[in-house]
């Protein structure tokens, strides 16, 4: 029982720190909080679903092409949405995140209703036995493609132009300009690399859970995450997710049988408010101190 | 006669009804050192954010070796070589004083991810050219011990100089620098004064500086001009500034203003 929730909760955590990775580069580039995070992992799924089942793509030219529209549509909505709000107050581009989470949303309704569709079997359905524990093998290969993904992003960020460049918008945004970095286009990519994340998160988790809108809501998840891990942290954002997806493994495989269930869906919450109390500033993130 | 590097004609800058910058017309010559002095919240550092692009002036023009620059974004004026350092150092904090400065080439790395995997011999050989050119830069202004320190730790003066080399490393033909040596003790300026003499005469970079020590700015501009309420007040050689009575008015009234 131990090891096979220790299993499922790392793939869970995984994904979750994946997506959470997505909202704190945005975070860390514009300082703005993207509530629209997790319609792009619905985005993901969904697209990724219909080329698969509609148009019987296969599954990793699917995959590709996915990402590709994801990544379409993160440089799509910042040009859009987030670029005319350049230097407006903090506070207006994250109300409008909101709204156009709710706009994004309701597209997705339109297209493609409100029924939980499940994916075709693509992963191996029999379980896998490790050691004489028994995991479904779509927790493993989750496991291994999300923390292929963070290895990557990190060598990205450590050692190509691109990433460092990023890195120093972070950083300090007058200064990158007065180098000649565009910062625009560093917005740019950095929402194109969130929705690209989000997406495989959105693939992922639709493979495990089935899609319908309540995926979006699971994308909510990432506050307890980022906030856990500290909000202008990327090794905060992966090891607050692998921690939130254990967490709740462990509490809905031990403690829900007992109250009956329901525990595993807040605890995540709860932990966000007790991280909020004790330690505002999350495990990695930046202690602001102000003199007075 | 000198050649003009930057035409600054009759410049303005409003913010809502107040008015930063008023009607500046001011040349800069190819290798001079042109100093702007005038009293606090003069605009003088507008003056240099309209010239470097983080402002967008309201009215007039600027011209960069004869270009018409006005409309271009400031990372496009980096890549002309227009470079710049602030009043309150902007440093890539969370990174070390290598990667600062590498980043300050920016502007000259031309392979991107495809071409840096697809063509690596002559990617690595780019490497190689822009690593010795940091070299140069980080000797002549004698980092050389803390070229793997993160910046965030470094103390005020030094942090200044690295702002500098990051400048330098874009290859600029001109350097703003404002106030690079504010907050420094006097031997710390001997250093910068130094540096700033040689970037000039042995680089060929074209200067322009904001400056408050007036023992500085005499010694080392070619030429200054004088701010005050957004205007300008004069400009001319160091002896005739200080002489000049609207400029002596300025600063008096200034410090008069203050007392009261």
């Amino acid at each position: 029982m131990f090891w096979q929730l220790l299993l499922t909760g790392l793939a869970i955590g995984s994904i979750y720190a994946l997506v959470a990775l997505g909202f704190v580069l945005i975070y860390k580039a514009s300082g703005c909080l993207n509530f629209a995070q997790g319609e792009f992992l619905l985005l993901g799924a969904y697209v990724a679903l219909t080329l698969v089942t509609t148009y019987k793509v296969p599954f990793l030219p699917a995959v590709i092409l996915t990402l590709a529209v994801a990544a379409l549509a993160g440089l799509v909505v910042e040009r859009l949405v987030l670029r005319p709000l350049i230097g407006e107050p903090v506070i207006s581009v994250i109300m409008v995140t909101l709204g156009l989470s709710a706009l994004m949303r309701g597209i997705f309704q339109a297209l493609w209703g409100t029924d939980t569709r499940v994916f075709p079997p693509i992963f191996p359905q029999e379980p896998v036995s490790l050691g004489g524990v028994s995991v479904s093998a779509v927790y493993l290969w989750s496991l291994g493609l999300a923390v292929l993904l963070l290895l990557l992003l990190s060598l990205f960020f450590k050692f190509t132009t691109t990433g460092i460049v990023m890195r120093a918008v972070a950083d300090d945004q007058q200064a990158a300009l007065s180098v000649g970095i565009s910062v625009k286009r560093v917005f740019g990519i950095t929402w194109a690399i969130a929705a690209v994340v989000a997406a495989v998160g959105g693939i992922l988790l639709g493979n495990i859970n089935g899609v319908n809108a309540s995926l979006a809501s699971l994308g909510l998840k990432v506050l307890p995450v980022v906030i856990l891990g500290g909000l202008e942290s990327v090794p905060g954002a992966v090891v607050g997710g692998f921690v939130i997806g254990l967490i709740e493994s462990f509490v809905g495989g031990y403690l829900d049988p007992l109250v009956g269930g329901g525990l595993r869906e807040v605890v995540p919450f709860v932990i966000l408010l007790l991280v909020l109390l004790v330690r505002p500033y999350g495990l990695f993130g930046e202690e602001i101190i102000e003199r007075v | 006669m000198q050649q003009e590097l930057l035409v600054v004609e009759n410049l303005s800058l409003h913010f809502g009804g107040v008015a930063a910058l008023t009607n500046i017309d001011l040349t800069v010559r190819k290798g001079e050192i042109l100093a702007i002095i005038g009293p606090n919240g003069a605009g003088k550092t507008s003056f240099l954010n309209c010239i470097s692009g983080l402002y967008r002036p309201s009215g007039g023009r600027i011209f960069f070796e004869g270009r018409d620059i006005t409309r271009l974004s400031p990372h496009r004026r980096a890549a002309l070589g227009i470079a710049r350092t602030f009043q309150n150092i902007e440093l890539f904090k969370h990174m070390t004083v290598l990667d600062n400065i590498m980043l300050g080439r920016h502007v000259h790395l031309r392979s991107g991810i495809l071409a840096g995997g697809i063509y690596w011999g002559l990617a690595q050989k780019e490497e190689v050219r822009h690593r010795r050119r940091v070299e140069e830069i980080i000797d002549f202004l004698e980092i050389e011990f803390i070229r793997n320190r993160v910046v965030g730790s470094l103390s005020y003066g030094l942090q200044k100089r690295v702002e500098l080399a990051r400048a330098l490393a874009l290859e600029p033909k001109l350097l703003l620098l404002d106030e690079p040596m504010a907050g420094m003790n006097v031997e710390e300026k001997e250093d910068m004064a130094r540096f700033i003499l040689d970037i000039a005469e042995e680089w060929g970079v074209t200067l322009v500086l904001i400056e408050h020590d007036m023992g500085v700015v005499m010694d080392l501009s070619d030429r200054v001009a004088v701010f005050d309420f957004g205007r300008k007040i004069a400009e001319g050689l160091p002896e005739e500034i200080k002489q000049n009575p609207r400029v002596v008015e300025a600063y008096l009234g200034g410090q008069l203003a203050e007392e009261a």
